[in-house]
């Protein structure tokens, strides 16, 4: 029994220790980043905050959701800045109030990717409209985020400018996974479905297996990122000194500079283009 | 099928370089889960002895509901746990949205229903044995909770366990209220799922393989602790 109270005492006392620790450790101002899975994914805020870091003393704590779930999350006062990359969304949330003010941030592109015996015959061609065309076409399958999201929004985009039905054919060769771009790239790649993806998802991908990427490189694949402060207005508790703080870092010359020295395996994953200094 | 073998290659790596990020994962995943069992315990084992002893009126009610409960998903609960905890819900003021708090709170909510049907079941059936006991002696409700608890220590270890199980290896709930975030709320299981996010499918399985030696090592201590103690109680 003695022995038994002795071990119960240490447990106690640890654990006390280790949860003090834990509480010591947040002392630091931060604020709470809503944005995407493709920019925390591939690795940009290990790159970015560190250095937000050591200039502000500020802490960043990223929560990495679809862009849909990230606007929400924000509209319930759940976070001080929003990263994401849908512009008409982003600009709904300024005007209904939720949002201060939204600004560029940097940008980079979507692909359209798939297996590399290429069964739509899509290889190449200029037109991710035309590419969606033919896919649908030939029956092909399709792997969709169907999420919300800022990459599924751009999908849908793209299928409202073809002939194709792709809701029709849901379940068939139109699969819609709901889940974010890494676990619909793990899906695409475990089905031979085409899907479209943001090129730094896809970049920092390691599970590629026999896919590449088919159609790129045209304005209509274009993927615009935006800063957006949450508005202390709507929600008292947002911490609008720090959340400034961030908006106005990342739109800096130094910020930009930061977004454009980031590279994986030699590429460059985001291009700044933040228009106010 | 290589990345089984890079994972088990991985697995081990982890564990002799006793990685610093590894450690802060692991150390939350247990600080949290831990927590939620030692509060789920306390709410649910004299919940549970209530339903097995207690005469009062919605009592079949109670029990129905709370097995019910047992197949909360995650999910769910996270959702529910989110909504209360939002600075849009109820409870925003306390601002423990995003923290180890909210998930202690979320895996609190999922397990306790647990542990108090199991724990109804335990005592339900060591009551059996004691009911002429009591009756004679007119032994009080509140006492013969008790006793029934105290001699049922050995088995509501068990329960205890299955909790414990249950909220380390859940993901849904804590990656909606505790967000993920890196090197404050990221535990074993949402790792897991980010890095199968990332493609990185060997080290999400090498994190997994961690994550079942550290349960395997927790039931084995606690089950040969049992062992001996039950050796020394019934001498």
């Amino acid at each position: 029994m003695q022995q038994r109270c002795k071990v119960l005492a240490w447990i106690t006392v640890i654990w006390g220790l280790t949860s003090a620790m834990a509480v010591a450790e947040n002392s630091a101002p931060s604020i709470v980043l809503q944005s995407t899975t493709s920019t925390a994914n591939s690795g940009l805020y290990e790159h970015l905050l560190p250095q937000f870091y050591t200039e502000t003393g500020i802490r960043v704590h990223v929560v990495a959701v679809g862009t849909g779930q990230a606007i929400k999350n924000a509209q319930n006062g759940d976070g001080d800045v929003l990263l994401v990359h849908a512009q008409s969304a982003e600009e709904a949330f300024v005007e209904a109030g939720y949002g201060v003010a939204r600004f560029d941030v940097m940008y980079n592109d979507f692909v359209i990717v798939g297996p590399a015996d290429d069964p739509a015959g899509v290889t190449g061609l200029a037109d991710p409209v035309a590419a969606l065309q033919k896919i649908a076409d030939t029956g092909s399958v399709f792997a969709s985020r169907g999420d919300d999201s800022g990459t599924h929004k751009k999908e849908r985009s793209l299928w409202w400018a073809t002939r194709a039905q792709p809701d029709a054919a849901s379940g068939r060769w139109y699969r819609e996974t709901g889940s974010g771009m890494g676990a619909t790239l793990n899906v695409a790649v475990g089905m031979g479905a085409y899907t479209l993806t943001d090129r730094a998802t896809w970049i920092s991908f390691k599970n590629k297996g026999e896919h590449v990427i088919h159609v790129e490189g045209t304005q209509a694949l274009f993927n615009q990122y935006g800063v957006i402060l949450v508005n202390p207005e709507r929600h008292a508790r947002v911490k609008a000194a720090e959340g400034q703080a961030f908006v106005d870092w990342i739109v800096s010359d130094r910020g930009q500079q930061a977004i454009a020295d980031y590279r994986l395996d030699g590429q460059q994953l985001f291009f700044p283009n933040a228009t106010v200094k | 099928m290589q990345d089984f073998g890079d994972a088990f290659a991985l697995a081990g790596q982890l564990l002799v370089s006793f990685d610093p990020d590894l450690r802060e994962i692991v150390g939350l995943s247990l600080r949290v889960s831990v927590t939620s069992v030692l509060i789920a315990c306390l709410l649910g084992f004299p919940l549970g002895a209530l339903i097995a002893v207690g005469r009062f009126p919605g009592r079949g009610l109670l029990h129905v509901f709370v097995s019910a409960m047992m197949g909360l998903p995650p999910v769910v609960v996270g959702l529910m746990v989110y909504l209360m905890l939002s600075n849009a819900g109820p409870l925003g003021s306390l601002q423990w949205l995003y923290s180890p708090a909210a998930m202690m709170i979320a895996q609190t909510v999922l397990i306790t229903p647990i542990i108090a049907a199991l724990t109804a079941q335990v005592v339900a059936d060591l009551n059996r044995e004691y009911h002429a006991l009591f009756q004679s002696l007119c032994v009080p409700a509140h006492r013969r909770v008790a006793a029934l608890l105290w001699d049922a220590r050995f088995s509501l270890l068990t329960v205890a366990l299955a909790g414990f199980g249950r909220a380390v290896a859940e993901v849904g709930a804590v990656m909606i209220v505790g967000g993920n975030i890196a090197n404050l709320t990221r535990v074993m299981t949402t790792a897991i799922a980010l890095e199968t996010a990332k493609g990185e499918l060997g080290l999400a399985l090498a994190l997994g393989m961690v994550l079942m030696l550290i349960a395997f090592a927790i039931n084995a201590v606690l089950m040969v602790t049992r062992a001996r103690a039950v050796e020394r109680a019934y001498v």
